[in-house]
Order: structure tokens, then C-alpha cells, then sequence
């Protein structure tokens, strides 16, 4: 490994003090660094938001509970729901297109490494402005706190005479922010992968990590104009006096909803896809088998992020749309499930008659398959008008979208850094901790929200501050508050497991998991310039011609 | 196991030949730009005709036709600054690219006398009416892309002056250009829309 250690000015071994190391981390361009900062940052926003939602769990513990005051509790599922999509979803997807598309696609940086850097700081002082609310959003009228109008901020909730105070501004500001750091992120990782593949890499021998995270990414461009958009209006609304959402003028509240939509149902699949990503790649290594119909999961993961631009106003089927509207948008919701149920069949597919391996990656993995199962069933069930009509804003709602975001987004992402954190940290992550880790998190994650569900049958309103005893609530309550300390405990011990093997976690070597993939062909953590000699690709599988001369892949591709 | 820090394999015949980066961020920050104009686009064409109290659109808006002719005019320069450039015609650029920014000038002058007879003479300010507060946005939005392309147009100028732009540039140059046509052509969709549609 060390031979092909070469030496670069400034940069030198373990023997840097910690203000050099900070100080590097400030300058740096480098894409594996900026993609551990962003994926790094995140974790802390998970925590964080995390916290908020068990502080929501043991307001609702039992009934007329006064742990959180009204407002209080406002603020915090308004903030656990942003931070949880835009300061922690948004940056580990591109923490993980960032340190890993590079690796995959055999070259040494991003195309535009300053402005990838620039994307970092953008949604790092993005989520450092909405949390500055809590002490700058008072202002001069001493109205106003933490963003208080939900995460998806519905006029005229947030015109200026009912959200005094500077709340709401904090909100679209940091957001905008944050959404610029994600547009330049997205148009780097597109650049990247269309200008930046190792000779031989052609579009179709990708690995359907990047494939995947290239339709993300155009998503992102796609979708984010929406809200940026339907932001710059409301501040106009709100600071120039305009009236785009003032019904008092003729302006429309329900077309903040289109617009909000319209960037809010493809970001869910802009968070979904990288999970299949790294489901895509983690399933053939330990079922010991190449992905089972890679055109077809390519040509799946295009029509889901085609279909998802159309599905929007399934979130408003109780807004009063026509019965043309309500129909379209029922059956393109219906329509998104088929490619989705394809690319299920296509893991079940590669699993099938595989040699599975039951390490951690593995496990996680197959939990998202059971979990994303439901979740996509019951999506589909609120996508039929008149259930939609009897369970929005229910607690069914809630726990549907929690099992898409926890049960399947958060499994695919936590089997991602089992697979890939030796490679970049060159050791791996205690097998021991991983299990309580996985098993405590499925318990606790089934405890609250396949109650949830129920709960939301039998009619509990999502955003609730407190109910009655007496409503057939209660044992659901707690029960799903118990899960949600089991789900606490587990990211804790993911959260010590992290900060412990990067000193004691057993030595990896460059390819742990006997995997096909570039980035496994480089030692762990990758040097500075990723590969010492450019690598050159005949196959999907490069690493498995490498490993088997006698019979590679590109005999038959 | 490989414990090699590459890959080095068989390299196959033929060329390899992938398309330049800057190409591909430039096409992806139109789309992006497309899409945020389309969400003001969207807004505008909603709000038509929905207005509670006056001025209207066809009480107060005249025909930008000038206007039209200077942004229109200038994606044409730029073109022929960039042609001159390629042929290595220093002098021919300089004017060429200049011209351009003039027209860009231009552009921005008859939106500010336009803007300014809305405001005084005819009391339409973005917080009058919902037309006024549409048209104000979309028409802004697309100003703030002239401004910007303006400014780069400026810089290239100011350093060119300088001598530091060379033929190593030229790719850089063709992207500003693109840009500025993409500016020209969003103009093409809000006169459409404004003045043509809303009117």
C-alpha cells in the first residue's frame, strides 16, 4: 500500500496539530473531505433534530402532558421536519455523491472542486441561520422564535400578520441558502460524472451508485427551483407588500401548496434514490452475484424521477381540486409504484439463489426491503382519493412517510456507512456495536411507527400538541414513545461505534467486502489523489476482471 | 487481494472522448434557471386577469418593441465577438463584445423608463395589485440575469483591455455566450407572457 504513497508538499503524516487540521479542513477542496464534512455535519443536524423528535414523543407519552408548551412544540416539529430533510437529508446525499462518485468513476477530484466547497459552506451557514432563529428571530417587536409554520410553511400561515417576529424569514433565508449549496452540488456531480469517467467507463458500465446518483441530481435541479421560487415570492409578499398568496388581493394560498409540492414530492425521491443507490451496490457484494437486470434498474430509476414530477397534488386531494385533478394525480401516484415495485424484484432478483453474506450492510439492507415494502403499500393506499380524503393529516400520514424517510431512506443510509466507512477510515466499524445498533433501531423503529399507523386510524390528528385520555390513543402513545428511546439508544451506539473504531475498529485493508467497485481498488482511506495511476475499465465489474483473469465480465458484456 | 493504490487495465482501442465540463455545468444551470423561471412564468399566467382593483395590463403596458430589439441584437453581437475572437481579430472582438454590453445597457435603460413611468405616472408598484406584484417579479428576475450577465460580459471586457484574454479562454467565452442567449431567449418567453398573453 505505502509504495505508492507520494509525497506532497504540506501534506504530511499524523504529526499535524489540531488548528493545522481545522485550518485544513476550511481550505480544502478535496472531494473526500468535503463529502466526510458534509455526511459529518449532518450526523450532528440528525442528532440534533433526533432530539426534537423524542422531546415531540415524550410530550405525547400520555395524555394532557405538560412537558412542552404549545409553541414550543410548534417550533420543534417545524424544525425536526426541516432539519431532517434539508440539514440532514439533503447534505448526506451529497456528503455520499461526493466522496464516492469520484472513486466509482476512476478519477481524482469533482470537476469544479472550489465550487464544491462553496456548496459545503452554503448549506453549512444555511443550517447554522435556521438554528440562529432561536436567538435572532425575536427582533425588534419581540414577536417570533424558532420557525413555528411546519416544514412545509402553508399560506397564509405565514404572511406577515400572522407570523410576526422574524421566524418565517429565517426560514426561507436558510433555506435559500441551503438550496443554492445544493444546486452547485448537484451541477458538480452532474459535470462530474458526464466529463470525468476513467477510460472505458462508458455511461452503461457505471455503477449503479453513480447512475443513480446522477438522476438524484438532476432531480435537484428539477425540483429545488420550485421552492426557491414559491421563497423569493413569499419574501416579496412579506417584505414588499405583494400579494401572491394574499387572498384579501385575489392572490391564492392553495398555490403555494402547488408550489411547494411541486419541489416537496420529488424531493422525496431525491432522498429515496440515493438509498436504492446504496442498496444497488451492497446487495450484489453480499449475495456474491452481479445486479439482477441493470438496464431495467437504470430505466426504473429515469421513470421514477420522470413520473415523481407529476404526482405532486397527492398531498392536496383535501385542498378542493377538481375531479380531473384528483384522478390525474391518483393514477401517476399509482403509476410511480411500478418502477419502485421493479426495483424490489430486481434485489429480490439478486439476492435470489446468491451466496448472502448476513454482515451489517447486508442486514440493513434487507430491513429496508421489508420496510420500504410497506411504506410503498401504504403510500399507494393514500394515493386512493377517498382514504386520502378520511386519513390526511392523520397519524397514519405520519407514520406512512416516516416508514419511506426511517424505515427505508435511514436503512439504506446506515447500510451505506457500514459498507463504505473502512473505506474511508481504513478501519472497520465494531460488528458487535453495529448489531445492537441495527437491532434495537428495527425494534424501536417497528414499536412507534407500525403504531402510528393505528393510531391514525383511529382518527389522531398529526401536529397534535396533547389529546384527551379516553380516545384509544393512549397505549399507542406510549408504546410508540418507547420506540422512539429504543431508536435514540440505537443511533447512540452508531454514534459511539463512529467516533471509537476511527482508533479501534479492526484494520480493513483495501477491499473488506470483496467487491467489484474502483473505490476498492485504492487503499483505505484513499490517498489525497485517489489513484496512483489512472485506472482504466472493461467491464461493470472491473475489480471482479482484475480478481478472476480466467473468466472477467467483459467477455460477456 | 490487490494491495495496489491502481488499476491499471487494458486499455481498449479507439479514442475517449467525453464532453467538457464546463459544457455540461453550464447546460445543468440553465435547467435549473429554466425551471425557476417557469415557477414566475406559472405564478404570472395564474394571476392574469385576477387583479381586484386597477391599473391593469392593457390600461398601462406598452409593447417593449425597442427594447425587444436591443436584447435581441446583442445575442447577435456576442456572436460575432466570439467568431471574431476565434479568428484570433483582437480589435474586432473588443467591439464587438463592447457592443454587446451597450446593448445589454440599452436593454436595462428602457426598463428603467418603462419602470419608472409604471411608477409615477401610472401608480403601478409591486404592492399596487397582483398584476403589479407578477409583473414586477418576473420582469425583475429576468433584469437580475441581464445584470448578472452584464456583469461577466464587463469583466471579460475589463480584462481583455488588459490583454488577459486569450485563446486558452475561449471555451469560457462560448459559455458566457450561451449564457447570455439563454438570457435572450427567457426574454423571448416574458414578452410572450407579459406583454403578448397578459395584455
Amino acid at each position: 500500500m505505502a509504495t505508492q504513497e507520494i509525497a506532497l508538499p504540506g501534506v504530511s503524516g499524523s504529526s499535524v496539530s489540531l488548528i493545522e487540521r481545522l485550518h485544513g479542513l476550511v481550505v480544502t477542496v478535496d472531494h473526500k473531505k468535503l463529502g466526510l464534512m458534509y455526511i459529518g455535519t449532518a450526523l450532528i443536524f440528525l442528532v440534533i433534530a433526533g432530539l426534537m423528535a423524542v422531546s415531540i414523543r415524550l410530550q405525547l407519552v400520555i395524555p394532557n402532558n405538560t412537558l412542552l408548551e404549545p409553541d414550543v412544540f410548534n417550533r420543534f416539529f417545524t424544525m425536526h421536519g426541516t432539519s431532517m430533510v434539508f440539514l440532514v437529508g439533503m447534505p448526506i446525499i451529497a456528503g455520499f455523491g461526493n466522496y464516492l462518485v469520484p472513486l466509482m468513476i476512476g478519477t481524482r477530484d469533482m470537476a469544479f472542486p472550489r465550487m464544491n466547497a462553496f456548496g459545503y459552506w452554503m448549506f453549512l451557514f444555511g443550517g447554522l441561520l435556521l438554528y440562529f432563529s432561536y436567538l435572532g428571530a425575536p427582533g425588534l417587536a419581540g414577536h417570533g422564535s424558532a420557525p413555528d409554520v411546519g416544514w412545509f410553511a402553508y399560506a397564509p400561515l405565514t404572511a406577515r400578520a400572522f407570523s410576526r417576529g422574524h421566524s418565517t424569514d429565517y426560514w426561507i433565508l436558510s433555506l435559500l441558502l441551503a438550496s443554492v449549496g445544493s444546486t452547485v452540488s448537484a451541477i458538480n456531480v452532474i459535470a462530474t460524472i458526464f466529463a470525468l469517467r476513467c477510460p472505458g467507463m462508458k455511461l452503461m458500465r457505471m455503477p449503479l451508485l453513480v447512475w443513480l446518483m446522477l438522476v438524484t441530481n438532476f432531480m435537484i435541479l428539477l425540483a429545488l427551483p420550485g421552492l426557491s421560487g414559491a421563497q423569493i415570492m413569499l419574501l416579496i409578499d412579506r417584505y414588499l407588500g405583494g400579494h401572491f398568496f394574499d387572498t384579501q388581493a385575489g392572490g391564492s394560498a392553495v398555490i403555494w401548496q402547488h408550489f411547494f409540492w411541486i419541489f416537496g414530492h420529488p424531493e422525496v425521491y431525491i432522498l429515496m434514490i440515493p438509498a436504492f443507490a446504496c442498496l444497488s451496490e451492497i446487495i450484489p457484494v453480499f449475495s456474491r452475484k452481479p445486479i439482477f437486470g441493470y438496464p431495467i434498474m437504470v430505466g426504473a430509476t429515469a421513470m421514477i424521477g420522470l413520473i415523481s414530477v407529476s404526482v405532486w397534488a397527492h398531498h392536496m386531494f383535501t385542498v378542493g381540486m377538481t375531479s380531473v385533478g384528483n384522478t390525474f394525480f391518483a393514477i401517476s401516484t399509482f403509476m410511480v409504484a411500478v418502477p419502485t415495485g421493479i426495483k424490489i424484484f430486481n434485489w429480490l432478483g439478486t439476492m435470489y439463489g446468491g451466496r448472502i453474506r448476513l454482515e451489517l450492510p447486508m442486514l440493513f439492507c434487507i430491513a429496508f426491503l421489508f420496510q420500504f415494502l410497506i411504506a410503498g403499500l401504504t403510500g399507494v393506499m393514500l394515493a386512493v382519493v377517498p382514504f386520502n380524503w378520511q386519513l390526511t393529516d392523520s397519524y397514519f400520514v405520519v407514520a406512512h412517510f416516516h416508514y419511506t424517510l426511517v424505515g427505508a431512506f435511514l436503512f439504506g443510509i446506515f447500510a451505506g456507512f457500514y459498507y463504505w466507512y473502512p473505506k474511508a477510515v481504513g478501519r472497520l466499524l465494531d460488528p458487535r456495536l453495529g448489531l445492537w445498533h441495527f437491532w434495537l433501531f428495527v425494534i424501536g423503529f417497528h414499536l412507534t411507527f407500525d403504531t402510528l399507523h393505528f393510531a391514525g386510524f383511529l382518527g389522531m390528528p398529526r401536529r397534535i400538541f396533547t389529546y384527551d385520555a379516553g380516545r384509544g390513543w393512549d397505549t399507542l402513545n406510549f408504546i410508540a414513545t418507547v420506540g422512539a428511546l429504543f431508536q435514540a439508544i440505537a443511533v447512540l451506539l452508531l454514534a459511539i461505534n463512529i467516533v471509537r473504531s476511527v482508533k479501534k475498529g479492526k484494520l480493513a485493508g483495501n477491499d473488506p467486502w470483496d467487491a467489484w467497485t474502483l473505490e476498492w481498488s485504492t487503499s483505505s482511506p484513499p490517498p489525497d489523489y485517489n489513484f496512483a495511476t489512472m485506472p482504466a475499465v472493461r467491464s461493470r465489474r472491473p475489480l471482479w476482471d482484475l480478481k478472476h483473469p480466467e473468466d472477467p465480465d467483459w467477455k460477456y458484456e | 487481494m490487490i494491495n495496489d493504490a491502481s488499476l491499471p487495465l487494458a486499455f481498449e482501442p479507439g479514442g475517449w472522448n467525453l464532453p467538457s465540463s464546463r459544457k455540461v455545468a453550464l447546460v445543468s444551470l440553465i435547467l435549473t434557471e429554466t425551471t425557476l423561471f417557469s415557477i414566475f412564468v406559472a405564478a404570472y399566467l395564474f394571476y392574469v386577469g385576477k387583479s381586484l382593483t386597477g391599473p391593469m395590463p392593457r390600461d398601462v403596458l406598452a409593447l417593449p418593441v425597442l427594447a425587444t430589439i436591443f436584447l435581441l441584437s446583442s445575442s447577435v453581437t456576442v456572436v460575432l465577438a466570439e467568431r471574431a475572437f476565434n479568428r484570433d481579430r483582437v480589435g474586432l472582438f473588443k467591439l464587438f463584445w463592447f457592443a454587446t454590453i451597450v446593448l445589454a445597457g440599452l436593454f436595462l435603460t428602457m426598463t428603467v423608463v418603462e419602470w419608472r413611468k409604471l411608477i409615477y405616472h401610472d401608480g403601478l408598484t409591486i404592492s399596487t395589485n397582483l398584476f403589479g406584484t407578477t409583473f414586477y417579479s418576473l420582469v425583475g428576475l429576468h433584469a437580475s440575469h441581464v445584470v448578472v450577465g452584464m456583469c461577466l460580459l464587463s469583466l471579460v471586457f475589463v480584462l481583455s483591455l488588459r490583454g488577459f484574454v486569450t485563446i486558452m479562454h475561449r471555451e469560457r467565452l462560448q459559455m458566457i455566450s450561451w449564457y447570455w442567449h439563454f438570457v435572450d431567449a427567457v426574454w423571448i418567453v416574458v414578452f410572450t407572457v407579459v406583454y403578448v398573453i397578459g395584455r
